[in-house]
């Protein structure tokens, strides 16, 4: 007699093999689809803006001439607004999680502060467009500035920042931290030389994340009353610019033809801007992701 | 723990650069403009800011690309946040210059008397509002007036051809428009519907755009938006004449401007703060390119020029203002 009835096993077997390839092809398909379509879109927007695409793109303004139309003006303004965007929301966001995570005792106001930031993260981004207007724009007096819009697009994407950073620092292992106090670190040498180069590659993620929300947000701007066309560059954080999502949506509303390719135009070179600032995040975290 | 270090000193290498480049650049800047000053082209300088209808943007922003070339130390930025947003910066006193796709409200009125600020109105160029219905549609030869607010006011029912016109066929109709915040829907709920909603079950798009691609899309489609929009896809679309009680009139370059394309002719506007005017000399001088250019621009970018006396009569209420 044997313990085991090989074809009562087998019978067994079958359903649950094809029950996981099911799964496995239902999956691979959530996959594609998303490929596909990014595919398409790619397709599409490269088809069209190809022809515009190339150096005087580049360096030209915003033009009723299609052939000689560009982004210039919105691309140098859209490297502005990364420039206030990235060290403000990453210095506040970090800052924020490393207390609410390392020095903030576990009480009700912490979670009720934890639980607010987690409702701002879902808020329309045109309401902090609201309030970017009302406080930075009119009552900081500052304009439609790089800074007023660097600052409402920082508050914008803190929230993210705030959440990804206290993930990656609370998955910091409790061992690595004791073994700190041990030799004798102080909290403070904990945190900067434990905790934070422990969880630099989830708070760069988070901050990729936040900074690719930023360079193609749209209705904040609008709200805070940024110009579309301009002849000058910003010469400091407080002189007016615009940007290219703006200019995009611009010309994708214009009824000739030619602006719809010059708005796919525009597109690319956003795209390639995101590509740029991501890998500089991606080599960054790298380099640290090996560690632990 | 070195590379720690290295890329928080990194960070603040970055961030400090940027800061002291902002301040450095602020110097240049003097530099560049005295520079600029010096040349023959042009001696005015100062800021000038335009926002407001996103349909006369392309006007304006036509204008002010050729009067770079003529004072190129003019900072002129023109925006696009809608006729309403336009007035409301405008009246905050954030803008020297407004343009809007119809004449100004009366509460707007009321904000700007009480900010005191006075105001002038430029009228740039004409606009005709297209009705356009699908290209199949082979019933639909015009539209009297009344049969427009007839099918585009909300009474509740189900709007079919056949209650519009006895013949036409017994289809539900699919109305696209505007949406609430341009001034071409104002425009259009204004002349037509007396101010009344308009019927619900409408498609509404701030996107011209979209409207076309609906109105392509169905046979039983009808819209309206600006003459450029229905100029530029002239092939997809067949546009229908009004008739204002003197005959169908189809609206073209010719009965835009002479007024024959009635009520849906309307023109574009710019307002200015008088004492901007009076202060600014580069907001005077501005204004006065954009009123000698406005005509052959807005043609430029499919709009229709008012007739050349009309532009003196513009130029002449400019002068007024003293």
């Amino acid at each position: 007699m044997k313990l085991i009835d090989h074809s009562r096993v087998l019978n067994h077997m079958k359903p649950r093999v094809s029950f996981n390839i099911f799964f496995r092809s239902l999956f691979l398909l959530a996959t594609l689809f998303g490929l596909l379509v990014l595919g398409i879109l790619l397709y599409r927007i490269i088809s069209q803006g190809l022809p515009y695409f190339n150096f005087q793109f580049l360096q030209n303004l915003p033009s009723r001439n299609p052939e000689q139309a560009g982004v210039y003006t919105a691309l140098i303004g859209s490297i502005w607004l990364m420039a206030v965007v990235a060290p403000v929301s990453l210095i506040l966001g970090v800052g924020t999680a490393i207390f609410l995570e390392e020095y903030a005792k576990k009480n009700a106001i912490t979670t009720f502060i934890q639980i607010n930031i987690s409702n701002l993260a879902g808020v329309p981004s045109i309401v902090f467009g609201l309030l970017g207007l009302t406080v930075f724009v009119r009552a900081f007096a500052l304009g439609s500035s790089v800074l007023a819009a660097g600052l409402t697009m920082s508050l914008l994407v803190l929230p993210v920042i705030i959440v990804a950073s206290q993930e990656a620092i609370r998955s910091v292992p409790k061992e690595l931290r004791h073994a700190s106090y041990g030799l004798g670190a102080t909290k403070w040498q904990t945190i900067l030389r434990v905790v934070l180069p422990a969880a630099i590659p989830g708070i760069l993620t988070g901050g990729i994340l936040a900074l690719s929300r930023a360079i193609g947000e749209t209705a904040p701007l609008v709200v805070l009353g940024l110009p579309l066309f301009l002849a000058f560059l910003p010469r400091s954080v407080f002189d007016i610019f615009t940007v290219l999502p703006m200019q995009i949506f611009n010309w994708t509303s214009r009824p000739q033809e030619e602006f719809q390719a010059l708005a796919a135009a525009g597109i690319m070179v956003l795209l390639i801007l995101l590509l740029l600032l991501n890998t500089i995040a991606v080599l960054i975290r790298n380099r640290y992701q090996r560690r632990y | 723990m070195k590379k720690f270090k290295f890329v928080v000193l990194l960070l603040l290498i970055v961030t400090s650069i940027s800061i002291t480049s902002a301040c450095g650049k602020g110097n240049n800047n003097a530099g560049d403009q005295k520079k600029e000053n010096g040349g023959a082209a042009g001696n005015l300088e100062g800021n000038i800011k335009v926002d407001g209808s996103s349909t006369v943007y392309p006007i304006m922003e036509a204008v002010v690309e050729d009067y770079g070339s003529k004072q190129p130390g003019v900072k002129v930025s023109v925006g696009s946040s809608g006729t309403g947003g336009g007035f409301e910066a405008f009246g905050a006193g954030e803008t020297q210059l407004s343009d809007a796709s119809r004449p100004i409200k009366k509460e707007e009125q009321a904000t700007l008397k009480k900010n005191g600020i006075d105001y002038t109105e430029f009228r740039l160029a004409f606009d005709g509002i297209s009705v356009v219905v699908n290209k199949d549609n082979d019933w639909v030869d015009h539209l009297t007036v009344e049969e427009l607010s007839k099918m585009w006011l909300e009474n509740g029912t189900v709007k079919k051809w056949s209650d519009v016109r006895k013949g036409w066929p017994d289809k539900e109709i699919k109305f696209y428009s505007p949406g609430t915040d341009s001034g071409t829907y104002d425009y259009f709920d204004e002349d037509i519907l007396k101010k009344k909603p308009l019927v619900e079950g409408a498609t509404l798009s701030e996107d011209d755009n979209v409207l076309v691609q609906g109105v392509n899309g169905d046979k039983n489609a009808i819209g309206f938006f600006g003459f450029a929009y229905y100029l530029e896809n002239k092939d997809d679309l067949k546009v229908v004449p009004i008739d204002a009680g003197k005959g169908p009139v189809t609206p073209s370059h010719e009965t835009i401007k002479s007024g024959e394309y009635t009520p849906l002719s309307r023109p574009l506007f710019v307002y200015a703060s008088n004492s901007a005017v009076k202060k600014q000399k580069e907001v005077n001088d501005f204004l006065q390119f954009t009123l000698q250019n406005a005509g052959r621009l807005a043609e430029d970018v499919g709009y229709v020029s008012l007739p050349k006396e009309e532009y003196q009569k513009e130029l002449d209420k400019l002068k007024a203002i003293k």
